[in-house]
């Protein structure tokens, strides 16, 4: 794998530190005008989450990651394992509940999704931003109901829980943003 | 901006001058990258370099009896590219002749408080480099405790420092004040730094009264550095030391190579005045005064697109 010296480093970079996976977030070039320069990074651990900040004196250099997003299309998950596929290759690639974590609720068999992986094992899976899921639990609304006022928990087909307006029933079909787990819309069908 | 500059030196007597970009010679800062360029007068071929700041130039002018000089022109530093640096920058450099550095920080006072009217800054604060270090860190930075520094900077998310640094102690300075001081200098207010350390003195002459620390003093609002002047040293004997250290230090780290200026330590030879003088990035100024936040805000065409 190439090392990236400082000058390189830029929002996005994939570098390995501490021998994690990490991206690069942010990127300051530091230097008193009549002093040693620096590099002062904020950087994403990709197998944590975490980020982190470190400085690096100015012209050093680590070595890059080996680290690519590929779409992919959800399988299935077999009690233990989830399963992925590169549409274009029919390539597989399984892994675990520790990698899946929360984005394990958004994912619907068939759903498209990015795996992360790192030297070609998945190292992460982000959902798409919006889903389109079925409700399959909810309280039923009462005549009356309209889009003011509380709200209810509903259970989704892949066993998410989100806050509802009242209105919405059981076997609709809502969108729901990921990012924030947040009902947007009823989807007509 | 330029004209109220401009104006700031004429009310003031002080001489607008222009030197040389392209030089046969150049500072030997080993923390300054310098551009260098082929001049074909064939057959000869030399090479020449582009100033990292008219400084030496300014200099030779004061000791061939300018007076109080002042410009307004293009630098260059190679390498240095970010959010507050491009590698082509524009310097305003004036010395005042039989100033005292406390002088010419009344100056620079006056200065930022006619082009900052509008902005209506805080008024202008002045403390020592050890006293705001102390006030920040609570180290001493004359004093160098490898273990103190240590402990500090594991206890503020600076841990690489320990690796960076080692046992070198103005390395240290630059890296702790960098990141723990410099952030929080001069929130809406112009600061100025002085008594920096006798190993930061660069060309400032080392205090009568205070061998630790040199007449230096570094400019600051809101975190950015905007500038730096000294008591100019005028010890031709002292100067060529300084050169050949930090040549030395060149030699050792294997960076690009540079010749000492002889002109600069003959003008020194042959008398320069007593006087301070003082260097402002005026791009960096510029941002601060159109309340932009980053240089290329102000530039027409940063390196990347020039």
């Amino acid at each position: 794998m190439a090392t990236y010296s400082t000058n390189e480093f830029k929002a996005g970079l994939k570098v390995m530190l501490d021998n994690d996976p990490c991206a690069i977030i942010e990127n300051e070039f530091v230097k008193p005008g009549k002093g040693q320069a620096f590099s002062r990074v904020k950087i994403r651990n990709l197998k944590t989450g975490r980020v982190i900040e470190r400085t690096f004196k100015s012209g050093e250099s680590i070595e890059g990651a080996d680290v690519v997003d590929v779409e992919m299309q959800y399988l299935y998950n077999d009690g233990q394992f989830w399963h992925f596929m590169v549409p274009d290759t029919f390539e597989q690639y399984q892994t675990d509940e520790k990698v899946v974590g929360e984005s394990g609720k958004w994912l619907k068999d068939q759903d498209s999704c990015t795996v992360t992986l790192w030297n070609d094992a998945p190292l992460a899976i982000s959902p798409p931003n919006f889903v389109d899921l079925t409700i399959t639990e909810t309280d039923p609304g009462v005549r009356g109901d309209t889009s003011g006022g509380g709200g209810k928990p509903a259970t989704l087909e892949t066993g998410a829980v989100v806050r509802v307006p009242l209105f919405v029933q059981i076997g609709e079909l809502i969108k729901v943003d990921t990012r924030t787990g947040e009902y947007v819309s009823r989807v007509k069908e | 901006m330029l004209s109220e500059l401009r104006q700031f030196f004429a009310e003031r007597s002080v001489l607008e001058v222009e030197t040389p970009l392209l030089s046969h010679s150049i500072g030997t800062d080993p923390q300054l990258e310098f551009f260098t360029t082929e001049y074909c007068l064939l057959p000869q071929r030399q090479t020449l370099f582009l100033q990292t700041s008219p400084e030496f130039a300014m200099k030779r002018l004061l000791a061939a009896g300018s007076g109080c000089i002042y410009q307004i022109g293009k630098a260059f530093r190679n390498g240095e590219s970010g959010r507050f640096h491009n590698p082509e920058f524009t310097m305003l450099e004036w010395y005042r002749v039989g100033f005292t550095l406390p002088q010419l920080m009344d100056e620079i006072t006056e200065l930022f408080a006619a082009l900052f009217r509008e902005q209506s800054l805080q008024k202008t604060q002045r403390i020592s480099y050890q006293a705001v270090f102390i006030s920040y860190t609570g180290l001493d930075p004359l004093v160098f405790s490898y273990q103190d520094y240590c402990v500090f900077a594991r206890e503020n998310q600076i841990a690489d420092a320990v690796a960076i640094c080692g046992h070198d102690h103005a390395l240290w300075l630059d890296f702790i004040f960098s990141h723990q001081v410099q952030p929080y200098l001069g929130e809406n207010a112009l600061c100025l730094v002085y008594g920096y350390p006798a190993c930061q003195s660069s060309l400032a002459r080392v205090n009568k009264d205070n061998a630790q620390i040199a007449d230096r003093v570094e400019l600051f609002i809101n975190g950015v550095e905007l500038g730096n002047g000294y008591y100019e040293l005028a010890d031709a004997d002292e100067q060529n030391r300084r050169f050949d250290r930090e040549l030395a230090i060149r030699q050792q780290e294997k960076l690009p190579v540079t010749v000492k200026d002889q002109r600069l330590i003959a003008a020194l030879e042959s008398g320069l005045p007593e006087c301070s003088g003082v260097a402002i990035g005026l791009d960096r100024l510029l941002m601060l005064l159109s309340g932009s936040v980053s240089l290329d805000d102000v530039l027409s065409f940063p390196i990347r697109r020039a």
